[in-house]
């Protein structure tokens, strides 16, 4: 079975105000783009920091990883395991290897790129990158995750 | 290649993930990978490609589910070798 986009973003677990995916420019087995605009009013800005808001990197991450690791490892199990048991697992963050290069205000759009390094025994580990509109690399490295049994 | 070769390599390629240093210390055939060197169990997966990789082989999802001990994975490496 191998879903569309739009398919792909209603499986991820993930909602507001912890969704970082807006949408899914493309996929495939081996590849996904995706794009997220950072809400001025989220709540993390308040203190990350007064008067002076940035995106908290841990923030980038997660966000990078919905897209690289939740939304590429879905369609891939969907597309190797089916979709009942896919439905059946909930993917979890295992480990990263993560450079922060960038600095992302409220309001920014982000891109992120990423390609699949494995996908063996459930577990997913892609090369991914998160750029603004202007082309500036704010985050890339490996970034895995785990689909667990609900 | 011999198995004393084998399990030297086995090791070396647990060593990054083990979490037990003193566990690691007094490795053997017998030693549990996760319950005693404390490996997390994600990073099997990473450790199962290394094998591959460094001695060249494929091992299926069902032989790498099968291996528990340090043992385990040097007798599934060697029997892969031939």
């Amino acid at each position: 079975m191998i879903l569309t986009p739009e398919e792909v973003l209603a499986m991820v677990p993930q909602q507001e105000p912890f969704r970082f995916i807006d949408q899914i420019i493309k996929i495939d087995e081996a590849h996904i783009v995706s794009e997220y605009r950072f809400r001025p009013e989220a709540d993390f800005y308040r203190g990350h920091f007064p008067g002076n808001p940035v995106t908290p990197g841990v923030i980038l991450l997660e966000a990078m990883a919905q897209s690289a690791v939740v939304a590429l490892g879905i369609y891939v199990a969907v597309k190797t395991l089916g979709i009942e048991e896919t439905n059946k697992l909930l993917t979890f963050f295992t480990d990263a290897d993560v450079e922060f290069s960038g600095v992302v205000r409220p309001g920014d759009r982000v891109t992120t790129s990423a390609k699949v390094v494995f996908f063996r025994r459930r577990k997913m580990r892609s090369q991914a990158e998160m750029r603004l509109d202007d082309g500036t690399v704010v985050c890339s490295g490996t970034i895995s995750g785990m689909g667990i049994e609900r | 290649m011999t198995e004393q070769e084998i399990f030297d390599k086995v090791v070396a390629i647990l060593k990054p993930y083990v979490k037990n240093k003193d566990a690691l210390a007094q490795v053997s055939h017998e030693t549990n990978i996760l319950d005693e060197l404390k490996v997390n169990s994600a990073r099997l997966v990473d450790v199962v490609l290394a094998f591959e990789d460094e001695f060249n082989i494929e091992i299926a999802d069902e032989d790498a589910d099968a291996v528990d001990t340090v043992g385990d994975a040097v007798r599934l490496i060697k029997e892969k070798l031939g």
